[in-house]
């Protein structure tokens, strides 16, 4: 019944080796992307017509096994794929938004001279992150995990010419790659462990089974689900991974919208609720997971103040909201951390493109004008909102979502996150405080970004402001229907005390109610308490607006002097808290040293020394020797002589 | 034909060369040509074991011969003892499906003495061969050094500056080796002899039941593992490598890494791990300390190179660490890691030696800073050289991913599971050089004017990547190919090391293929 499961990541698949193999012959840009374009679609249509299958099936959990990948003794990997409500939202998601951002691409990416190999790694991708959400079991979703780590480095390094491209490039796959040391040490230990209770198996509908032969809290699980979590930080950007993420805005816009804010990124997240039930079983590391999650959110909060890029204060943006992500994972909120994952996709998405389309209309505007300002600094913007009517509307409607206003869908997602974080048995009013913090503060800097790039006056170059267009259809519809989704995407999970019944929640209820159950809020019934809880954030919210509305737009001079008074600490986090130049002081500094060393000191100087140090030793002595077979014959007599004068000698003083 | 498949194998490369020798020496053309189909033919008499399903269902030794050779009484006896089995299996196909490749590579590479060159080459894959399917130890013994005399020149007569060092270290390393092995051996032959155990020469399956002392066996591990050890290399030994490479021809690094570092980390599976098994316990937890070393040591090493061959050279010692990391987990997955760890390192980094030869072809160097914005220029060969890098990266979906993860679950499950979490971190730092060098070579700007006229591959050369492409994903995605002939005798080969293969029962994938329904219970996760 849901045997065409496999389409959904083979459409992707055939489009990017289509187009890798093809695309520099065919050069005709419309063909490239509606092939790249209408294989995502059909994908989604697959896609949709299984997860409304799923949506009317009394059975929810599904498994389809293709082939078998690896076969050695206990060891028995399948190709095998996985349907149930969670995998269902992700394919969505996934081939949702991911078509979206293909037709967006279509317009955005026009004229660029690896049109073809812009869409063979974004069908790649889009194949990757299907084959990480349907794997069956831990092997097949490692592969979509490396692989989109694999077009992630592929993506950024897209303007390969540019050194800061490629570092970018580099710098993701091998921060990706300490976290994917992580997911394999977890996944080794997970499978002897449970091998040698008489599991032996990696799939996930079986570990789930069968994971309480391991015991609960125990050592092992512990180590395992840490081990796990840090693949998970290095994937979806946590601290102390995330420092690849800022980065990786190198890549072309839509590659930030798709695979840095809506979907690689989230990866993590989606695997913990993979293995939820592992990870109930480890209190030690969820309480990991809720304060890494809480800090990020807070810490990439406060980096996000201070950047002029607009796309660099997105990214942080992402960081910080997947640090809700994780918080909510953390605290056993499972559902409402998918459900974030969720709206966020959909509100984040929409701002990529839309900060896209505006550096899209300033890049036109430059090029009209001949002048190679930086599209991406907010300090040239200002004013667009005339410009960019649509562009602005869907941008800040989705805004509205990512600070938690009322109504607007990421108000449901969010507010649920930090509910939990108070309420849950592993919850703590200081997780909560710094989320709710950390969303004044998410409010702040985004209004200060829509304040600088839509309001006031413009700043761009006089020469070159009134030539910003608005963006063509092929942008414009994925920012409608994305900013749609924005707004209305949290309607599906209004929560009780608002009147709903959180359908989300109950559609992922065979995925996790059963350890969701373990952490379910004491606080239950205190409708009151909740009530307050969330008007405290509408609060702090609305704080955050306020602000921004008076730095920004009341008296734009305040930033200037803010800056002056605090030099010291705006420098600071301007630069980044000096996290990366720490990293290379402590990691990869050190790390070239000893290579050097090791290659200087001990492989050339010490083996080969001694290696060396043989053969001279050994021609020296054949140097020697070699006066002993001099053909003189007074040479051997002499030699005689001596022989002689010691054996006699000997013979007699013994 | 079956009956002699082996030795015509083996030999047509030999008789091959002998025909080379009638051929006037100023016929390039005709030399390689010639080479070419002599090779090819030999991959063609060698296919049908690939295709044989009865290394599927017996563990045991398969296309027989034998012959009695040197008979000098109970003193000195000797047979011409052949045999393949599933270990041996996909190593010698590796070295006849690598060896078209080779003198494919070398058409325009080798500008004197051809006819010496080709010669050299076919010698060396009749002795390749023979070491792999040898049963007598003694066979075994002299076709080891039969390989080394061409190697020896290869490097020493087409190599490049340096290529006398290079040549007299590599062989003085493996002589010295060699002679510790071959004392070894005789030892082990006259203990037999004295201790009246039924005896069939130097053969293998004969000795496997002799029941040595466990002082004896400790020696003799010594003696034979410190000659292959040199061979596979690990750290410490692994110096004569980098000089070999870089110094050595193209064709001539390529069956180095493929074929012969092979030689080394086979005689550990088939020589000296069966036959002194009670050995193994004291000296695993150190070789696999050297193991992990070589993984750490040789990538950190690895990384900061100015050479791009020496960076390759220096990543086979990582690479054969993970392969023999899983060779010492003495279990399944350990062992089949390892084993097609070594195919795959066949595949990957002989590409890699070609793509660096490529290059040299092209430009003359092989210095890092001298190249830079290849991929504007070259977008073909940029993307093979991207897929292999990504497959000795160990991609998953690639076939440097199934070798690595196996040997690592393998030492993971085994005694070795300290040795195995460090050997993890090899999975970053493989990123890293790796990644570094493709980014230094290929990326950015064009700034040397000498890369502003480089011509992409030809189709020779694509021709010679696209079965090692192939190959890349043939393993990375469906390995069972080579897992179910490899399967029964790896079992035989770990019964034989003392240790007792469990095979549990267990899942069973869903009959028919794509039904989803039932393969799941319909019940909620877990009840814990």
């Amino acid at each position: 019944m849901y045997s065409n499961l496999w389409l959904i990541p083979f459409f992707p698949l055939v489009g990017s080796i289509f187009n890798g193999l093809f695309g520099k012959k065919i050069k005709n840009e419309a063909v490239i992307g509606a092939i790249a374009t209408g294989l995502m679609f059909c994908s989604f249509l697959v896609a949709a017509q299984n997860f409304f299958r799923l949506l009317g099936d009394t059975e929810k959990i599904h498994e389809v096994v293709i082939a078998s990948w690896m076969s050695i003794g206990q060891l028995q990997v399948n190709w095998e794929f996985l349907l149930d409500p969670l995998s269902a939202v992700m394919i969505m998601v996934v081939t949702g938004v991911g078509t979206l951002i293909h037709l967006y691409s279509i317009g955005y990416m026009h004229g660029e001279e690896g049109y073809y190999r812009f869409f063979c790694y974004m069908n790649l991708f889009a194949f990757s992150m299907l084959m990480l959400v349907l794997g069956g079991n831990a092997l097949v979703m490692f592969i979509g995990w490396e692989g989109v780590g694999l077009c992630s480095y592929l993506l950024i390094g897209y303007y390969y010419e540019k050194k800061s491209a490629s570092d970018a490039a580099k710098k993701a796959f091998v921060v990706n790659r300490i976290g994917d040391f992580g997911f394999l040490c977890g996944l080794l230990t997970l499978f002897w462990t449970l091998g040698s209770k008489g599991v032996w198996t990696l799939n996930f509908v079986q570990i789930a089974e069968h994971g309480h032969v391991l015991e609960a809290g125990g050592l092992v699980v512990t180590v395992v689900t840490l081990c796990f979590f840090l693949g998970a930080t290095g994937k979806s950007a946590q601290i102390p991974l995330y420092t690849w993420l800022p980065d990786a805005m190198e890549g072309p816009t839509p590659v930030s919208a798709l695979i840095h804010a809506a979907t690689m990124v989230t990866a993590g997240v989606y695997m913990i609720g993979r293995m939820n039930g592992l990870f109930a079983m480890a209190p030690a590391t969820m309480m990991t997971i809720a304060i890494i999650g809480a800090c990020t959110a807070f810490f990439a909060a406060t980096i996000g103040f201070a950047q002029n890029d607009i796309k660099r204060v997105l990214a942080y943006s992402t960081v910080s909201q997947l640090g809700y992500m994780f918080l909510a994972m953390g605290v056993g909120a499972f559902s409402a951390g998918i459900f974030h994952l969720m709206t966020h996709a959909f509100f984040k998405a929409c701002l990529f493109l839309g900060s896209g389309s505006v550096i899209h209309g300033l890049h036109h505007a430059y090029h009209h004008a001949h002048l190679h300002d930086d599209p991406q600094d907010m300090r040239n913007m200002g004013g667009i909102r005339k410009k960019q009517p649509i562009t602005f509307i869907t941008f800040f409607v989705s805004t509205l979502a990512i600070c938690g206003v009322p109504l607007f869908s990421g108000f449901f997602s969010k507010d649920e996150i930090l509910w939990w974080s108070f309420g849950s048995t592993r919850g703590h009013w200081v997780l909560w405080l710094m989320g709710a913090v950390a969303a004044g503060m998410t409010a702040f800097y985004m209004f200060r970004l829509v304040f600088m790039t839509f309001f006031g006056e413009q700043k761009t170059d006089p020469r070159a402001k009134d030539h910003i267009p608005e963006s063509p259809l092929t942008i414009t519809i994925p920012l409608m229907v994305l900013g749609f989704l924005a707004v209305v995407g949290g309607y599906v999970g209004v929560p009780k005390i608002l009147g709903g019944i959180n359908r989300f929640e109950h559609f992922l209820a065979p995925v996790f109610e059963h350890n969701q159950h373990h952490y379910e809020i004491h606080a239950h019934g205190a409708a009151s308490t909740e009530y307050l809880m969330m008007a405290i954030s509408v609060g702090i919210a609305t704080f955050g607006i306020f602000m921004a509305w008076t730095m920004y737009v009341k008296n734009p001079e305040l930033p200037a002097k803010f800056t002056a008074r605090f030099a010291g600490l705006y420098k600071a986090v301007f630069n980044k808290w000096y996290i990366d130049e720490l990293y290379d002081f402590v990691f990869v500094n050190p790390c070239k040293k000893i290579g050097t060393f090791l290659w200087r000191g001990i492989d050339v100087r010490i083996v080969d020394g001694v290696v060396n140090g043989l053969a001279w030793v050994v021609k020296g002595l054949g140097a020697g020797l070699r006066y002993t077979q001099s053909g003189y014959l007074y040479n051997y007599a002499m030699a005689m002589v001596v022989g002689v004068v010691v054996i006699v000698g000997f013979y007699i003083f013994n | 034909m079956a009956d002699y498949l082996l030795s015509t194998m083996i030999f047509f490369p030999l008789l091959g060369m002998f025909v080379l020798l009638v051929i006037p020496r100023d016929n390039d053309g005709l030399l390689k040509g010639f080479t070419l189909a002599v090779s090819l033919v030999t991959f063609a008499i060698s296919l049908p074991l690939a295709f044989d399903n009865v290394f599927t269902t017996s563990g045991g030794m398969h296309y027989r011969e034998f012959y009695e050779w040197i008979n000098i009484g109970k003193f000195f006896q000797m047979n011409y003892n052949l045999g393949v089995d599933g270990i041996s299996l996909w190593l010698v196909m590796l070295t006849t499906f690598i060896m078209p490749i080779t003198v494919l590579s070398t058409w325009n590479a080798v500008e004197k003495n051809t006819k010496g060159f080709m010669a050299m080459l076919l010698l060396l894959e009749t002795g390749m061969l023979g070491a792999f399917v040898s049963l007598d130890l003694f066979l075994f013994y002299i076709f080891w050094e039969l390989m080394l005399i061409p190697m020896y020149f290869l490097i020493g007569i087409w190599g490049g500056k340096n290529r006398i060092y290079a040549a007299v270290k590599f062989f003085i390393y493996t002589a010295v080796g060699s002679l510790l092995m071959l004392v070894a051996i005789i030892f082990v032959y006259y203990y037999a002899v004295q201790s009246g155990a039924p005896m069939n020469g130097f053969g293998i399956e004969e000795f496997y039941k002799l029941d040595l002392p466990y002082n004896a066996q400790f020696w003799l591990f010594l003696a034979f593992g410190f000659s292959f050890a040199i061979k596979v290399p690990m750290f410490p030994l692994h110096t004569w490598l980098p000089d070999a490479h870089t110094e050595a021809p193209t064709a001539g690094s390529v069956i180095l890494a493929a074929v012969l570092l092979k030689m080394g980390t086979y005689g550990y599976v088939r020589f000296a791990m069966p036959l002194f098994p009670e050995a193994l316990p004291t000296f695993i937890p150190f070789l696999a300390l050297l193991c992990v070393i070589g993984i750490i040591y040789g990538s950190l090493v690895a990384m900061m190179q100015e050479d791009v061959k020496k960076l390759v050279a220096y990543s086979s010692v990582a690479h054969l660490g993970f392969v023999m990391l899983g060779v010492f987990a003495m279990n399944l997955q350990g062992l089949a890691g390892g084993m097609i760890q070594m195919i795959n390192h066949g595949i990957s980094t002989g590409a890699l030696f070609l793509i660096v030869g490529f290059i040299y072809e092209r430009r003359h160097t092989r210095l890092i800073t001298e190249f830079g914005g290849l991929a504007t220029k070259m977008p073909i060969f940029a993307t093979i050289f991207m897929i292999i890098t990504f497959s000795s990266v160990g991609l998953p979906g690639t076939n440097g991913f199934v070798g690595e993860f196996l040997a690592l679950m393998g030492a993971f499950e085994s005694g070795l599971r300290w040795y195995a979490v460090f050997a993890t971190t090899g999975v970053i730092l493989a990123a890293v050089y790796m990644l570094w060098m493709y980014q230094r070579v290929m990326f950015g700007k064009v700034t040397n004017p000498a890369n502003e006229n480089l011509k992409d591959l030809s189709l020779r050369e694509i021709v010679i990547m696209l079965p090692l492409l192939l190959f890349v994903f043939w393993i990375g995605v469906y390995p069972n190919t080579f897992f179910d002939k490899m399967n029964p005798a790896m079992e035989q080969a770990l019964e034989q090391m003392g240790h007792k293969v469990a095979v549990v029962e267990m899942q069973k994938p869903a009959e028919g293929g794509a039904h989803g329904h039932g393969a799941a219970p319909a019940t909620n996760h877990g009840h814990n």
